[in-house]
């Protein structure tokens, strides 16, 4: 865009100084970090005439720059953890975050499952570990300003190696736990090599009443013939400022499943970045976003078939409470070599209250021509005939809403395998609901 | 029924260079100096014999566009336009405000006969049908050469004639309703039309009063290096009902030209307007050089009560094209609609779409585009609806499906969709596919050729939009389509 | 007529004809029966030119033409017609508009005149009166809509307005009712001529009460293993297949 003429903002000047004193600092060759932060600051914070953040306007909303926190004491990290609920009756290998740094304490590395490798990645940076050059793997997630600004400030994360099936579910478990506002920039790569399986859970929690910033990034390389099952829950605190990425480059005839939950921060956005880097492969990305108060929650999400013979579905569910906003763009590209690319992206929105907005964007962008690609959007109110059905059968209206918007999220929710995870997510939908009565 | 035979036939009688409309006329033209002053805006005034508020207008319109910068937009891209080497005003130079048909150049209408617009009153009526008359404005560069039926219009209290007229005859209407839809600071071009358009049709039908016949106007590009800045203004009254059909078409040229249209309409309560579009200005060749760039501004205001506007287009011109014929439905049930065609071929460049802006209570809008992308064409659907805090009980349908024939083109759908109500609802759904095999194959087991199977089955895929035309205007469209796609299979 | 010989297709890589050899003779009715994924289907698409199957051996030759070098609109005109056991629906283009514009097609590909309008409606009345096909479902999109057995109708009313020379029906009768049964194969009977020849593939006997065939070839993997008399029906109908399949085992 040509608004290269725009006056700096308080927050994009602290960003530039908070890059310079942190950046000699941070572990690792800071080529790659300049370079990122150098892109990000040639445009600045994204605004809303920017296409990709048209409704979420970062500029706007973000007013401070939160300073990055030093690693926790192990008490401190002991006591953020035992506050941490999210998919914890999940039965998973627990790999925590605490203020953007790994609990490597929280992991027995002598004991980990067959075919699982862990790097905590401020070492690896330390030390040029040599998967450093398999981080970034969807090539246009650089152009992200978000992305960016995570590749700027990284300063921990892990990397993961999945050689081969791996049973027990891995859980990214990232907490944020300071009584005032504190930024986060965690990177995690996890690389599935080719035939390999694993359930990846990835959960999200801060502390109520501090204006949190969590910039964190998760990436993915998933070879052929693997299967991967995703599942991230935003539960973050209610001020936080939460941007989040998934990217993820998928090879052929893997079978790739997301979904995020959100129901938490002030303002959230999760951007999804998927290429299907290889034929015959089967790629799922749902959402289900409930939204209160005066939240706002953006799912963006972009998926290249890089390849022909893909499959690709999409489907987000947003409910609306209050004066909440939700924000759905969706962007479907197929080149020209993609041929019998098979596309269906679907969006719905629940507006339960005057007040509430939705937005939304579902794009094709379609070069191939034997392809099959569709996308849907509705937006509107719970269905009042059968509201009234089931009112008429005894239900007080406020019970008769929340089963119709449990049926609704439900159909985002039922793609999970992992029962225990897919139980928790319905019980997080049902005291969302309760809150609400 | 026979339309698909004729288009069959007019499949196979063209070669490749299929742009029939690509000849040109001589005729001494009169120019205004080239490029853009606020001396040229002056001489434009001028030779229209404007108001002086009018002058005022443009000259003010021409100081806001210096201010502006000409858009980058997404999906579309050219060679930026040099507005000092355009000609604003071009008109027949023989009696360039006729009172007659019979002081009309001879081969201006030579023109039109070869376009197929019948000028003549009496040949019309002479037709076989004669209860389906057209009255036509028919506009040559910057000036309306001719408006048919205006005296049987006036009788039933119908204002038909070219806005330049209606400028000096109707001031205190135009003054009242011109720039009220499209202000003019709203968009670059649509403000560089404020400053120097030249003509265009003005359309004004009185309370209660259901226009005896279709409307429409015919703008013909001929001369060289101009640009044509046509302004449309039609206002129904209370009650009243108008259907108003617009065509264009243009010669071949290796140069690129500019059109930068406004149409403003406006229904009052309880109106209704029916516009409906043939675009087929030239495309430019099959390696992309000329073709016209068409970047039109139109937009309808439901401005009363239970008002209705409906926008057809069926577009097969133009080198690129960018325009979103939107309604604004600001009174309570007002109703706006939208059906499109858009067919890309060779190295076209379509980006259009609608907007239905929900203002009013139970405002209703149904969105039906149908893109076809052939060649090495991109081909863009880009539509935005919403619904604004108090629009309770907004319903809007959207139904885009693209086609793409060939795989060096591309067919991209970017729909808005943004509800501030909760009562709002919305539906849209969206397509991309090709032609099936299966279907292809069943057609010619029957003995359909390749070509005709394609344009059989294309005919097929918009025909819930051609439906929407008058009569001959879907024959005209139909043919237009088959043509646009000539030499995209195989 | 019709002579295939030593016909062998594959579509992926599967092999679904394997030396297929068959004569259908000028005015004859020969009828296929075989079981589900015998390939009677694919015999017929391959007959009238479908893209997907790849033909790696034989040849197919009607009158003596070898309609493996033509394309699918060419061998329309030359005479083949197939009623598809699925027929497709094309949104949007009216049934009458299609069959206008198949009519004058195949008339100009055999150099003949372009019927007038009010004659192609006379004789698509005609047919459609004969075939009780309502004049209304003719406004509709070419079988958008239509149920099973209104599609299987429509396909004959197409044949009977084409005239073909060579008819293949894939399971015409599946899907349609007991008069429905009659009245399409009253259609069928009105055809037979001897400048015509018929392939009817069926798996039930009470199609050939009413379409009478002259010969019956049983198919089983890909090829024609047995030829009879309309007798062969019958005894197919009493004993099913269990013997092919057996012999194949062995
Ligand atoms: N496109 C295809 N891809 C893969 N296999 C196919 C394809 N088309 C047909 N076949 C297979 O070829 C075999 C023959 O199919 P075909 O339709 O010719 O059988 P049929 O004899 O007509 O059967 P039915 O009696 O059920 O109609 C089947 O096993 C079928 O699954
Ligand atoms: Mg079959």
């Amino acid at each position: 865009m040509a608004d290269v003429t725009l006056m700096k903002t308080p927050a994009e000047t602290a960003l530039v100084q908070a890059f310079e004193s942190a950046k000699t600092a941070l572990p690792g060759n800071g080529e790659s970090r300049a370079q990122a932060f150098e892109q990000f600051n040639a445009r600045g914070l994204p605004h809303r005439r920017v296409e990709e953040f048209k409704y979420t306007d970062l500029r706007a909303l973000l007013r401070e720059v939160a300073p990055f926190a030093a690693a926790p004491s192990a008490d401190e990290a002991k006591a953020a953890l035992a506050g941490a609920k999210a998919l914890a009756g999940v039965e998973a290998l627990q790999v925590p975050f605490v203020n953007g740094h790994f609990m490597r304490e929280a992991v027995d590395f002598h004991a980990l499952p067959e075919n699982l490798e862990i790097v905590p990645l401020a070492e690896a940076l330390a030390n040029g570990h040599e998967w450093l050059s398999r981080l970034s793997p969807v090539p246009w997630a650089n152009d992200n300003p978000v992305y960016q600004l995570n590749t700027s400030f990284m300063a921990d994360g892990v990397m993961i190696r999945v050689a081969g099936p791996v049973e027990t579910p891995v859980h990214l478990r990232f907490v944020t736990a300071a009584s005032s506002a504190i930024a986060t920039a965690t990177r995690v790569l996890v690389v599935v090599e080719e035939g390999a399986s694993v359930t990846l859970l990835e959960t999200h929690e801060s502390t109520d009443g501090a204006n949190h910033q969590p910039n964190d990034v998760v990436e993915m390389i998933a070879g052929d013939r693997t299967n991967v099952q995703h599942v991230r829950v935003n539960a973050e605190g209610d001020k936080a400022l939460a941007l989040s990425t998934l990217a993820a480059k998928i090879g052929g005839e893997a079978v790739f499943n997301s979904i995020n939950v959100t129901a938490g921060a002030a303002t959230s956005r999760h951007q999804v970045f998927a290429l299907l880097n290889g034929e015959n492969t089967h790629l799922r990305v749902n959402g289900a976003t409930m939204l209160k108060g005066s939240q706002h929650g953006d799912s963006t999400l972009v998926v290249e078939h890089g390849a022909p013979h893909c499959e690709s579905r999409e489907l987000f569910k947003t409910v609306i409470d209050n004066e909440a906003t939700g924000v759905f763009q969706g962007k479907i590209i197929v080149p020209h070599h993609a041929q019998k690319t098979d596309g269906r992206m679907m969006s719905a929105a629940l507006l339960l209250e005057e007040g509430g907005s939705m937005n939304n964007k579902p794009e094709l962008e379609i070069f191939a021509d034997d392809v099959q690609c569709a996308h849907g959007a509705t937006c509107g109110q719970l269905d009042e005939d059968l509201l009234f059905y089931l009112m008429a059968r005894g239900l007080p209206k406020k019970e008769a809403e929340s089963l119709l918007v449990q049926a609704f999220l439900g159909e985002a929710l039922e793609f999970v395998e992992n029962d225990a995870a897919r139980e928790a997510l319905v019980g997080t939908v049902e005291s969302w609901l309760k809150a609400r009565s | 029924m026979p339309a698909v035979q004729e288009t069959i036939d007019q499949v196979r009688l063209i070669d490749v260079d299929q742009y029939k409309y690509g000849f040109e006329t001589e005729v001494e033209m009169e120019k205004s100096p080239k490029g853009l002053s606020e001396d040229v805006i002056r001489f434009i005034s001028a030779k229209k014999g404007e108001p002086e508020w009018m002058l005022q207008w443009r000259l003010d319109a021409y100081k806001r566009w210096l201010t502006m910068k000409e858009p980058d937009w997404a999906r579309v891209s050219y060679d930026k336009i040099d507005y000092n080497d355009i000609y604003y005003y071009a008109a027949p130079k023989k009696n360039p405000a006729p009172k007659s048909l019979d002081e009309v150049d001879p081969e201006i209408l030579k023109t039109y006969e070869k376009l197929g617009i019948p000028l003549r009153e009496q040949e019309i009526l002479a037709g076989v049908e004669p209860e389906r008359r057209v009255a036509v404005d028919a506009v040559f560069d910057s000036v309306s050469v001719a408006t048919t039926f205006k005296e049987e219009l006036a009788k039933a209290g119908v204002i038909f004639m070219p806005i330049s007229e209606a400028i000096r005859e109707y001031p205190d209407l135009v003054r009242q309703y011109l720039g009220s839809v499209v202000p003019v600071t709203d968009n670059f071009f649509a403000t560089l039309n404020s400053a120097v358009f030249t003509d265009g049709s003005f359309v004004y039908i009185p309370p209660g009063v259901r226009c005896p016949m279709e409307l429409s106007t015919y703008f013909r590009i001929n001369e060289k290096n101009t640009g044509q800045f046509e302004r449309t203004l039609i206002i129904a009254d209370k009650g009243s009902y108008v259907s108003y059909l617009e065509g264009c078409t243009a010669p071949k040229r290796d140069e690129n030209q500019l059109h930068a249209a406004v149409v403003e309409l406006i229904a009052l309560d309880d109106a209704e307007i029916k516009y409906s579009t043939v675009q087929n200005w030239y495309p430019g060749d099959a390696e992309g050089r000329g073709g016209i760039y068409n970047f039109v501004t139109k937009r309808g205001d439901c401005r009363g009560r239970n008002s209705v506007i409906t926008w057809t287009q069926v577009e097969t011109g133009s080198a690129i094209t960018w325009k979103y014929p939107s309604c604004i439905l600001r009174g309570d049930n007002s109703r706006g609609e939208f059906y499109s065609i858009a067919v890309s071929n060779g190295m076209q460049q379509v980006d259009s779409g609608t907007k239905m802006i929900h203002l009013g209570k139970n405002t209703t809008s149904r969105i039906i585009s149908k893109g076809i992308a052939a060649g090495r064409s991109e081909n863009t659907y880009r539509g935005l609806v919403s619904a604004h805090r108090k629009a309770t009980g907004a319903r809007n349908f959207t139904n885009c499906d693209s086609l793409l024939i060939g795989n060096q083109c591309g067919a991209h759908t970017v729909p808005y969709i943004e509800s501030k109500n909760a009562t709002a609802v919305f539906e849209h759904e969206a397509t991309t596919s090709k032609i099936s095999e299966d279907q292809m194959f069943y057609c010619q087991q029957r003995g359909l050729s390749e070509e005709e199977a394609t344009a059989l089955i294309v005919n097929g895929f918009v025909k819930d939009v051609l439906q929407q035309l008058p009569m001959e205007f879907a024959v005209e469209a139909q043919k237009l389509i088959s043509i646009s796609l000539e030499g995209s299979v195989g | 007529m019709l002579e295939i010989k030593n016909l062998v297709v594959q579509i992926e890589d599967k092999r679904i004809l394997n030396g297929l050899n068959l004569t259908v003779n000028k005015g004859e009715v020969a009828a296929i029966m075989g079981p589900n994924g015998s390939g009677k289907s694919t015999l017929s698409y391959v007959i009238a030119g479908k893209e997907d199957y790849e033909v790696l051996d034989g040849e197919i030759l009607l009158d003596g033409q070898n309609l493996l070098e033509m394309e699918p609109d060419q061998r329309a005109a030359a005479g083949v017609f197939l009623a598809f056991q699925y027929p497709l629906e094309i949104p949007g283009v009216a049934s009458m508009t299609f069959l206008k514009a198949t009519l004058n097609a195949q008339r100009k590909a055999r150099g003949q005149e372009e019927l007038t309008t009010p004659d192609f409606i006379k004789r698509v009345n005609a047919a459609a009166q004969q075939l009780e096909i309502p004049k209304d479902m003719l406004k509709r999109a070419l079988n958008v809509g239509f149920s099973g057995g209104e599609k299987k109708r429509m396909e004959i009313l197409q044949m009977a307005l084409l005239q073909p020379s060579f008819c293949i029906l894939d399971e015409t009768d599946s899907g349609l009712d007991i008069d429905a049964l009659r009245i399409v194969s009253e259609g069928v009977n009105a055809l037979r001529s001897p400048d015509r020849a018929f392939l009817v593939i069926t798996h039930y006997q009470r199609l050939l009460n009413h379409i009478v065939p002259d010969t019956v070839h049983v198919m089983h993997a890909g090829r024609i293993v047995k030829t009879g008399g309309k007798e062969l029906a019958l005894e197919l109908e009493a004993n099913g297949y269990a013997d092919y399949r057996e012999s194949e085992a062995a």
